[in-house]
């Protein structure tokens, strides 16, 4: 190997409210949440299942039998969670447990607050409590107590509440949402480390298959069509064409340049596969396959290691390269 | 053992539409799956397996949804098996599914296929840029835009072909009861007129986003027998797959496509794919890939299928009428895209597709694309069973 450095890493997070639509099923059961009320639904075989489901485990057949049943319940098995992490219903010490609420046959999986694994076990009564202003939301079930619990705990830190949904005009929640969040450490090879670092000093650098002697600059480490390693490093110049393009008009949703833009593929002088990037610096309908452009360097105070201390790539006036020089590369 | 012959033996779909807030997720696959059975004639009972296929989870943000849907789909107590490769998707299911039968190992399956786009929103999921990277992805459009231009520069296309296929299909998606968008109005000028998205795509050359699922049931040899009005009978599956980038990659007219197409046509004892074929449901998101399909399974010389679609061949009384459903231009629950050309093609071999039946239709395919066109899935149904 080249490199002895560590690769470089970041962290990477992505988050989305998304939305549920519920079917007639669970809109029946949220909307009861709301009204601090648990609704199970019998199953072909007598069984209460809670929460409801949709169809039937055995027969596949849509259910349809509402049963309300009680918000105090036995708990059926447990394990005791000392670190809570982000997102858990209860943000201090607590116990996941089965809970079999009474009228139901069917254990549902919910946390219970109590100081320690002494004050739990199976067959415990537990009870639940609400989330002081009910909405029509799974959450609605703030988590579970003894049942004999008195003030002297207090309320458990809960995580922050999703957004409600604006309910249906008969009242009925048909919609919830449901945020989730991912949070990644994102790693690259060593290879793209040694390519990410050398952008942090101006410097472009691909790599060269040994077998086919294509260049790919970012660098791939191995070659996606011998399968060998790459080793030999190649320096290129910021210069090179677009091959081909697109103006991108449309604004959408986590977009972080403002349309309209060109993105284009770059392909570098001696590069032998192009990247995307974006095109500036003339009017969006002058950019042609086949231009020649320069990349536009952020101030080098600003350089990182990242292909983002290319600004923008803009045409260096020369005459456009002949089509039959780059017709292999679209 | 050989492989034994397979059957489409019914087919189902929802109505698909921006947003099917009525139904949960397992309430729309039911409709598809619900219709499925019904169009087959067979009960729970009858099912051996259940084969499901969805674009990358998050979509809806659900991991490993096949868990919480097998109730839904009849599944416990038998094989299910979830199938990824992007929006090629639903063709590889459909595919996957026939495997299980032309090996012997099931005598039904029921295969279904799925997106619920209205849960998120898929540009902003397409469009999630790592760290030190570039953020200059704009959705699906953003990344095939660049290679339209290319496909235009390349065969020296008139600029008004994508809207030529843009009318077609959506004027065809006006005749399925089922269609997301059912535009009989629209004319080639207000194609012409609507906004440019990604420059060369419009607005009304681009495809909608779905929520919506679509089902179907395979079955063996005797059981395509006893199908009233006759069965739709597999006489070719082909699977191809190549990487998303690689130097000197045809992002045009992708290796892959054109090697799954000849491995169909050879399967199927196809060898002029034009006059052969009666029907393709080909998967064209954005109205220029028709052409590029066209050029891509062999029906026609590449740089020629601009003049196909230019001449009004692919039209639903063409010589080669392509996507009479209104395709994937008027119906995209990404998941089920490639199911629904492959359940398209059935239903046209069966004569089952009503208004938008293409006449005497023997012989049809239903082809899937999917990724930066590095997946690609296709079948060959026909009326007959396959020779041999």
């Amino acid at each position: 190997m080249i490199t002895e450095e560590t690769p470089l890493h970041a962290p990477l997070e992505i988050g989305f409210d998304y939305t549920r639509s519920l079917g007639p099923v669970l809109a029946h059961f949220m909307t009861q949440l709301a009204n601090r009320r648990i609704t199970g639904i019998r199953g072909s075989d007598g069984r209460v299942h809670v929460p409801p489901v949709e169809y039937d485990p055995h027969t596949a057949e849509a259910l349809t039998e509402f049963v309300d049943v009680s918000d105090v319940g036995t708990v059926r098995t447990w394990s005791w969670v000392s670190h809570p992490v982000e997102g858990q219903p209860i943000q201090r010490p607590f116990a996941w447990a089965l809970i079999t609420l009474d009228g139901a046959d069917t254990a549902l999986l919910h946390a219970v607050d109590v100081d320690s694994t002494e004050q739990i076990h199976t067959g415990m009564r537990v009870r639940v409590r609400w989330a002081d202003e009910p909405v029509g939301h799974i959450t609605d079930i703030a988590y579970f107590v003894p049942a004999d619990a008195g003030e002297e705990r207090g309320d458990a830190p809960t995580p922050p509440r999703p957004p409600a949904t604006e309910r249906a005009e008969d009242g009925t929640v048909r919609t919830v949402i449901t945020p989730i969040q991912l949070d990644y450490t994102h790693s690259v090879s060593p290879e793209e480390s040694r390519y990410l670092r050398a952008l942090a000093e101006g410097r472009m650098l691909g790599q060269r298959c040994p077998e086919c002697e294509k260049v790919y600059i970012p660098p791939r480490g191995a070659c996606p069509t011998d399968g060998v390693p790459t080793t030999t490093e190649v320096e290129l110049p910021d210069t090179g064409i677009v091959t081909t393009f697109c103006i991108v008009n449309v604004p959408f949703l986590g977009q972080r340049i403002q349309p309209p833009y060109v993105t284009a593929y770059i392909l570098l002088d001696g590069a032998d596969i192009p990247f995307l990037h974006l095109v500036l610096g003339c009017e969006a309908d002058e950019v042609r396959m086949g231009m020649r452009v320069r990349a536009a360097w952020k101030p080098r105070e600003e350089w990182e290691t990242s292909l983002q201390n290319v600004s923008h790539f803009e045409p260096t006036g020369e005459p456009d390269a002949p089509y039959d020089s780059y017709a292999h590369h679209l | 053992m050989t492989k034994q012959r397979a059957a489409v033996l019914g087919t189902g779909q929802t109505h698909h539409t921006t947003k099917r807030t009525d139904v949960s997720m397992p309430g729309l696959l039911r409709e598809a799956v619900d219709r499925a059975m019904r169009d087959a004639r067979v009960e729970w009972s009858d099912i051996d397996a259940v084969v499901l296929g969805k674009a990358p989870d998050l979509f809806e943000g659900v991991m490993m949804p096949e868990l919480f849907l097998a109730d839904a789909l009849g599944a416990n107590g038998k094989p299910l098996l979830r199938v990824h490769t992007a929006g090629s998707v639903g063709g590889s299911t459909a595919l996957v599914a026939a495997s299980l039968v032309q090996s012997g190992v099931h005598r039904r399956v029921l295969t279904v296929a799925y997106e619920k786009q209205s849960e998120s929103n898929a540009m902003w999921a397409l469009s999630i840029a790592p760290p030190f990277s570039m953020p200059v992805g704009a959705g699906a459009g953003g990344y095939f835009a660049p290679h339209v231009r290319s496909y235009i520069r390349r065969t020296d296309a008139p600029d008004h072909i994508g809207a030529l296929v843009a009318v077609k299909d959506r004027r065809n998606g006006a005749l399925n009861p089922y269609a997301h968008l059912r535009q009989e109005d629209i004319t080639f000028d207000s194609v012409r007129a609507s906004q440019m998205l990604w420059d060369p795509i419009r607005y009304d050359e681009t495809c909608p986003s779905s929520d919506g699922a679509c089902a179907m049931v395979l079955g063996d040899e005797a059981a395509g027998d006893a199908v009233d009005g006759g069965a739709a009978w597999v006489h070719g599956t082909a699977m191809r797959t190549e990487p998303t980038t690689f130097a000197g990659r045809d992002q045009v007219n992708p290796q892959a496509g054109k090697d799954a197409a000849a491995a169909l046509w050879k399967a199927a004892g196809i060898t002029d794919p034009l006059s052969e074929i009666d029907v393709a449901e080909l998967y064209v998101p954005f109205s220029w890939f028709e052409p590029m399909w066209l050029e891509n399974l062999g029906f026609t010389e590449e740089g020629s299928g601009w003049k196909l679609t230019e001449s009004g061949a692919t039209a639903l009384d063409g010589t080669l009428p392509v996507n009479p459903s209104g395709g994937v231009l008027c119906t995209n629950p990404i998941g089920a895209s490639g199911m629904l050309r492959c359940a398209e093609a059935a239903k046209q071999v069966m004569g089952r597709a009503g208004d938008y039946q293409v006449d005497g239709a023997r012989k049809a395919v239903g082809h899937a694309y999917g990724g930066g066109s590095q997946y690609f899935a296709m079948w060959l149904v026909g009326a007959d069973k396959p020779v041999g």
